[in-house]
This record gives structure tokens, sequence and C-alpha cells, in this order.
């Protein structure tokens, strides 16, 4: 089991390498992309290149892939700016219905994306073009050595979960349903981002979260992953929303995401193809 | 000691620390620019009136008595004990301040029985000893009331028997008539002077009332700008005042100067003849009563204190007025709204200023 | 729709401030520049509250307030900041006695660091806390190897962390009813031969009694409102470390509805124990 830990690690060097030679092919065939992406129906004019200012509500986890999509796309689009806003897809999905200005909604789950559909929000159907799993975050070289789901229920073992009212709470719940497991944590955090703080910060001993939180954590802790994750594997749904103020760009926003080369991108963040 | 000793006139100072009885400090505060720098002495029974204008320092040599504010040098020696460096809480000293500072939220009872318990007696024996002050005061029943209901005088009475209950060696009174009215002084006044006159031990009141100083105390210190400029018994100092500031509070004309027999001759030039016959540097003095005014210069007059003078200002003085008078001999002159009226007295009007030599009163400085 | 009525005579006395405007004197002619925006002010405060109570599902309510998870949150949260108020009292007299009545070098910058937890968002006096008393903290290391202590994840560390939030406006509080104070008394006292503790004891902490109980109520409120340094160092755990605030935001997640019943819950609590001591002072005066 140590020996995936480490493979797992060399696999994510060689990941971030590969996504450096994504980017690179992307800003040097841009036309080509620009072409292929024109297949949607709704598309106006496929021959008009994008312009202005492109605002996207993404889910926080999809931070550091959205950054660096985003820059891709101002470069191959000289004109745009794109303005990203991250944050818990719960707020996000609220702040729309609420009737905030924004072309793309990128969530972390179908639930949240459930929300902003059934208030008719959204052009068109949402797009899967991510997924992303959990993955056990450990202190830095693993003390307590947790190799499984079960090593969790050790007692003794300080462990934190998100709350089962926020998608990685759900999905943990899943997991230690789906492998016949009580756990009984420390605390239920309210986000992700909490849960993984406790571990940083060495205040619990381990914490179910995201593969890509542990991965944006760099060596501040260290991931088990775990055969049961497959069974509550979050997808990743992208869609145009209905009041988009620049919806030609927003459009080749989300081709751009969801081309080969930008699903690389967010691969080398953690995320697991659809 | 008993109150006896307060009526023999002139008990000097320092007499009672001889025995190391009494009060014995030289009270040294350096303020920056201000420098306090009185010597206090006093015996047992005496009462005390530290007297000076405002500004004077009276209240910082009173808070350096109590131990609020530090010596900056000197001595304080209470009974033959050295206090200037025991705390405020251990020294034999109680304090009634200007404004009283009763506690607000403990009834006058147990104002009183405060300094007691903080001495260790218990609960009912504060109580009992302090039910017995306000008996003595004639408060007995308001015992119960807390201070916003007591009239000025019984507040000052119940601040008076909070610091005797004590049994202080030196007992300090920070301005105590200063916050009544009028009326409820004169009372007030009385009262106090009985009550320090039953007091054994040494007493020190603070004042800018030369009345309330001379009532109270058998003893005046005058403090100007932080030093002693005159003390003695009350009488000494209304009949020779040694500065403006004491010339004024007891009304009289004083002027400085160099006496040859008769004749003194001031040091702002005049000359004012007397009936002493001194040498040397004197005071001269005379009250504004002495003064007699004319339109004209006099001639038939056998007076030789002949001053023209100038009108400067005129006030009322009660049934009497008040003119101040600028030329040769800056002075006041008292005379009667009928004298005022026929020597058609106005701001600027010159007169001439007589002043009989048997009227006047010089003594050495 | 008597409920709203209710609130708003409540709220009333919340903005009227618990000790102050006992009498109030008809004064001809309020100036149009001032009344103005007092009304829009006035509004702006109490209009997201209506929203509240208009808003609230009225008819499931009984059913979200009759829950066992809504009365342990509860009861922990009255619990907690109770304690928490208890130690800020503790704790916070005295140090605002020391800024309020000594002289000492870097005195104003100690009263700047006694406020800053006033301006430091919520998480990060957390993440603090963790850094401080955490299983690896500078103190906390030691609590764990030496006493086998743990703060967070604890009942404990719920009252830390209020604590943490809420002693500012106590000290601030008790500090400016010190200097208020006539420190006279003090001095009185010590002439009559009381220590300076006693002097504090006797005379200065009944003359300021109601200043202090004015900042403990704030104290308190603050405590009872607090949410982000209490999930980021105690976390969350029902009936541990879950107060009422924890449990409106993570049920505002998946129910809305819920959040507002819960929210009205801790709403009418604070209400309530405003407006009983407020009572308690007035007739005590």
């Amino acid at each position: 089991m140590t020996t995936r830990s480490a493979r797992r690690t060399r696999r994510a060097r060689q990941v971030a390498g590969a996504s450096a030679a994504a980017l690179l092919a992307l800003s040097a065939c841009s036309s080509a992309d620009g072409s292929a992406s024109s297949g949607s129906p709704a598309s106006t004019s496929a021959s008009e290149k994008p312009s202005g200012p492109v605002t996207v509500f993404a889910a926080a986890s999809l931070k550091e892939g959205f950054t660096a999509l985003g820059k891709e796309f101002e470069e191959r689009n000289p004109g745009t700016k794109v303005t990203f806003s991250f944050s818990g897809s719960d707020s996000l999905a609220a702040s729309i219905t609420g009737g905030a200005p924004a072309d793309v909604f990128a969530s972390a789950s179908s639930r949240t994306m459930k929300i902003v559909t059934d208030a008719k929000d959204a052009a068109g159907t949402p797009a899967t073009f991510v997924r992303n799993q959990l993955e056990i975050a450990t202190l830095p070289g693993n003390p307590d050595r947790i190799t499984s789901l079960g090593d969790l229920a050790r007692p003794g073992l300080k462990v934190v979960l998100c709350d089962k009212e926020v998608p990685c709470g759900a999905a943990a719940q899943r997991t230690l349903d789906a492998g016949g497991l009580k756990l009984t944590p420390v605390s239920y955090e309210q986000d992700v981002k909490g849960a993984l703080t406790k571990v940083e910060l060495k205040e619990a001993d381990a914490a179910l979260v995201y593969r890509t939180d542990v991965k944006a954590a760099g060596d501040r802790v260290e991931g088990v992953e775990f055969p049961e994750s497959a069974e509550a594997v979050n997808d990743y749904p992208i869609v145009l929303l209905k009041d988009a103020p620049n919806a030609d760009a927003a459009k080749a926003f989300i081709d751009l995401v969801r081309s080969a080369a930008g699903r690389q991108v967010l691969t080398a963040a953690g995320f697991l193809q659809p | 000691m008993t109150s006896m000793d307060k009526t023999r006139p002139g008990l000097a100072s320092g007499s009672g620390s001889a025995s190391g009885e009494g009060l014995d400090a030289r009270i040294v505060v350096d303020r920056g620019s201000f420098r306090l720098d009185v010597l206090l002495r006093a015996a047992p029974g005496d009462v005390v009136a530290l007297l000076g204008p405002n500004g004077a320092g009276k209240t910082t040599a009173l808070r350096a008595l109590a131990g609020l504010t530090p010596l900056d040098g000197g001595h304080l020696r209470l009974d033959g004990a050295e206090l200037e460096h025991t705390p405020p809480e251990s020294r034999p000293v109680g304090v009634v301040f200007q404004d009283y500072l009763l506690f607000p939220h403990l009834t006058a009872l147990d104002n009183v029985a405060f300094g007691p318990r903080c001495q260790g007696a218990t609960k009912a024996e504060a109580r009992a000893t302090a039910a017995g002050w306000l008996e003595r005061m004639g408060l007995a029943e308001q015992a119960g009331a807390k201070p916003r209901r007591l009239s000025g005088g019984q507040a000052q009475r119940v601040a008076l028997a909070r610091a005797l209950a004590t049994r202080p060696r030196l007992l300090l009174l920070d301005e105590p008539l200063a916050a009544l009215d009028a009326r409820t002084r004169l009372d007030v006044r009385a009262q106090l002077r009985r009550h320090l006159a039953d007091f054994e031990a040494v007493a020190v009141l603070v004042t800018h009332d030369p009345l309330d100083a001379m009532v109270l105390a058998d003893r005046l210190v005058v403090v100007e700008h932080g030093r002693v400029v005159q003390e003695g018994p009350p009488q000494d100092i209304a009949r020779r005042p040694r500065t403006d500031y004491i010339a004024q509070l007891v009304g009289l004309n004083l002027y400085p100067g160099r006496a040859d027999g008769h004749t003194v001759t001031l040091d702002t030039g005049p000359a004012i003849t007397t009936t002493e016959d001194l040498t040397g540097p004197v005071f001269v003095a005379f009250p504004p009563s002495a003064v007699t005014l004319h339109r004209h210069r006099p001639t038939g007059s056998s007076a030789r204190n002949l001053w023209r003078c100038e009108v400067a200002g005129l006030e009322t003085h009660g049934d009497r007025i008040r003119a101040n008078l600028t030329g040769e001999l800056p002075l006041a002159a008292d005379l009667t709204t009928v004298a005022a009226a026929e020597l058609e007295l106005r701001p600027g009007a010159e007169v001439w200023a007589t002043v009989k030599a048997t009227q006047t009163h010089a003594y050495p400085a | 729709m008597t409920e709203p009525d209710k609130s708003r005579a409540a709220v009333g006395t919340l903005t009227g401030g618990p000790l102050r405007g006992r009498v109030r004197r008809h004064r001809p002619a309020v100036p149009i520049p001032l009344l103005v925006p007092a009304l829009v002010g006035l509004v702006f405060l109490l209009l997201p509250l209506l929203a509240l109570l208009v808003r609230t599902p009225w008819r499931s309510l009984p059913g979200q307030l009759t829950s066992p998870e809504v009365w342990q949150a509860l009861r922990l949260s009255l619990l907690c900041a109770t304690t928490a108020t208890a130690v800020c009292l503790v704790l916070g007299v005295p140090l605002a006695w020391l800024l309020a009545r000594t002289e000492f070098p870097g005195r104003g910058f100690v009263r700047a660091l006694v406020t800053l937890p006033l301006v430091l968002p919520p998480v990060v006096g957390g993440v603090a806390l963790l850094l401080a008393l955490g299983r690896n903290g500078v103190v906390g290391q030691w609590l764990d190897s030496w006493f086998g202590v743990t703060l967070p994840f604890t009942t404990a560390g719920v009252v830390v962390a209020e604590a943490f939030v809420a002693m500012p406006f106590l000290v601030i509080s008790v500090e400016g009813t010190l200097r208020a104070a006539d420190p006279r008394y003090e001095e009185a006292a010590m002439t009559l031969g009381a220590s300076r503790f006693t002097a504090f004891r006797r005379v200065t902490l009944p003359l300021i009694a109601p200043g202090v109980a004015a900042g403990a109520v704030l104290a308190w409120a603050r405590a009872l409102g607090e949410f982000g340094a209490t999930i980021t160092f105690a976390g969350n755990f029902p009936g541990r470390t879950q107060t009422m605030p924890l449990t409106v935001y993570l049920a505002l997640q998946s129910d809305p509805a819920a959040a507002i019943a819960l929210s009205l819950v801790l709403l009418a609590v604070s209400i309530a124990v405003l407006a009983g001591l407020r009572d308690r002072w007035m007739t005590a005066s």
C-alpha cells in the first residue's frame, strides 16, 4: 500500500509536466481549437472572435485549474477578460438564482447545478466536464500508517469529515456506507477546506477530502487512495447561464474547458476524466 | 493634650516636635516649572490652615501628607514616626475631601464604617463605631441614607465622621466648606470649629477663604507660588500682612519701604508719616476706611500724608463704595455713597487722598 | 400578525441600549437632515429582521423547533456563551483596570493589541488560536504533553474561542466606564486604610457595576453569535461543539427554511435575555 502513494506522487509530477506541455500546445494551435468549438447549435457566429469581459462562477476546488485556463483564454482571445468568483457551489447557486450577473456556472455537484436549472437560469443542458473523488488526507509522512478507509475507525485517531449538508460530507457518508463503516469524527467541518486545514495544522490526524484538495495542499498533507472512493464520485457540470451578458465569449470559454487540452490542465490538478 | 491648648495664643510652631509628638514635615514636590517647598510643624491639638490663592500648591501639600502624591524631597514625621515611604492606606491620616467623595453606593453608616472595617474590625464592630460617630455628629437619623439623599451640610459631617472613625493622628481637610452655599456655610463652620476643637491630634486644613481660616485655625500658614510667605496666629497675620495677597485678603493697603524715625520712604518713591519710630526695612499698612478723598487739594488740612491720585475703578462694598486709585500711591479707599456722589467720583477723575499718621501702622519687614 | 409587532418592540429595546434612554422628553422639531438619515438607518437595521419574520415557515416551525438537535445546540450555545462571559469577566475586568488606572511603558500599544480581535476576521482568530492552543500549538503542545489537555474539538475549546472574540467588547466597555469614574474614590478608600485591591473590590467595582454589566451583555451577545472562530478552533460536532450559529449555517446549505427557523430561535433568546437583564437593572438602580 505504501508503494501506491509513492507511485501516486510520481504520477502527479508527470501530470504536472504534461499540463505545462498542454498549455503550450493550446497556445500553439489556438485557431484550430477555436473552430472546433463552434459545434454548439446555439452559437450565432463561429467566425466572430469572442471579446469583452466574461464572468465565471466556479466551485472553489476548480481554482487552480480554472485560473490557468482563464489566463490562456485571454491570451488566445485578445480583448477578453475573464473574471472568476470561486466559492462554495451552494452559495454560488444561491447568488445566481438571486440574480447575480454571471456568464458561466461551473459547479462541484449535480445537486447544486440542479438548483440553477430548476430556477430556469441556465441556457441549455449542463455538461459534466470533470469528476472528483475522495482521498484520505493524512499528516506528512503518514505517521499513523493509515492505508485503508477502515483504519480511520481506529480508536484514538482524530478524524474530521465535512458536514453531511455540504457535498464533500455527503460523499464521505456514501463511501463510509459503502464500506459498511461506522465512524465518529471529532468534527463535521463546514467545508472541505476547513477539514483540510485541520490536518494541515496537525490538529486532526486524518480527513476525508477531495483528491484535488490533497494536490493543492502540496506536501503539507499526504494523500491515501482507497477503493471505496469510487462509490462517491462527484460530477462537475458546467453551463452557460441564461442571462449571460457575454454569451459568445462564455461559450468559447466552456469549449476551452471541455477541449482535450483543457481537460489535461484539470487532470493535472487532480481531477478525473468524466 | 486637650482643646485647652488651643486657647493659648501663639502656640509656637515646632513646640510639639521637641517631644516627637505631632507633625514635623518639609514637603517638596517638583512639577516641572512648579516647585512646592513648605515646612509644616504642629503639636497635637493644633489646627493649622494652609491659606493661599488657587494654584499655590495647597492641595498638593495635602495630598503629599496623605501619601497620594509622592514627595520629591524633604521629610514627614508624625508622632516621631517616619511616614514618607508609608503607603497611604498605612498612614494614620484621615482626609475630608473638598467634595467629600462619599461612596455613593454605601449608606452614611457604611461610609463611616468603611475605615474601621479596613482596619480589621468585624462588620458589627465597625457599624457600632460608625453609629457612635454619626450620633456625635447629630446624624443618627441619616445613618441609613445614601449620600445623594444627604444635604450638603450633612454630607460634610458624614465625611468628617468617616475620616475621624479611623482615629487618625493627622486630620486633613481640603476646602471643607467650599462646596456649601452661604447659609449652610455659617452653621457648618461653627460645627466644624467645635469638632476640630475636640480633636486631640493635628489637623491641617486647606482653604483660600481667609474667614474660614481665621475662624477654624489657631495658626495660619500662607502659601504663595509653592512657598510659605508668612505664618503665625490669625490676628498677627490680619494686623501685619507681609504680601499683597494677604493684605488684600484682610482688606489693608500695604506698602514696603524704609523707615527713618517717623518717616517711611516707600520703595515706589513717596513717603508716609507714621506714629511708630522705626529704622530699616518696614511694612506700612492702613485700612481703606482711613483714607479721606478730596475733590481739590486740601489747603487747611493737617494731614501730611497727601497724594494726588486718579480714580481707576469704583465698586460697591456693602453699604459703602470702594474706590481703587492709581497715581502717586496706588491705594483703595472706602467712602459712603453720599460722599462719592458729592465728590463726583468717576473713573479718570482726579482726587486728593489723605491718611492720618495715627491711622497707619508700620512694622519691621 | 402579532409576532412582527412583538419583535419590533423587542428590537426597540435592543437599539435603545439596555442602560440609557429611560426618560424621553418631547422636543420641538427634529431637524430634517438628522431625522431622514435616522429613519433610513432604523429601517435598514430592522428590515432584514422583518424579512426573516415574513419568510418564516410558520407552519413547519413547531416541528423544527421541537427537534432534539435544536435544543441540544441551543443549550450548548447558552452554556458556552455564559461560561465565556464569565471567563471574560474574570480576566477582562482586571485587564480593563490595568489599562485605565496604571501607567506603564507601551500601555497604548497594549490597548491596541487588546482591541485587535475586534477587527480580526473571526476565522483568522480561530486559526491563531489553533496555532497557540492547538495540539501542536505554541502553548498547546505543552498543555497536551504535561496535562493531557487538548482544546480543539472540545466544548472548552468553544468557550475559549468565544471568550477570545468577546473579551475585547468587555474590556473596552469596562475601561471606558473606569475612565469616566472618578479615581479619587479609590484614593479616598486608601486614606481610610483600604489596600488598592480592597479599594477596587469594595469601591470601584460597585461604582462601575453598570458598565461591567453592559460590557458583559455585549460580550455575551457576541459569544452567542460567534461562528468563525468557533468552527475553526473547536470544529463542529453535535452536542459538543455545534452551537446555534453553526447549526444555522449548515442548515442553510440544504434547508434554508430550517435555517430561518433556527435564526428565529436565536433572535428570540437574545431578545428575551437582554430584556430580562434590562428589567433587573432598572429595578436595581
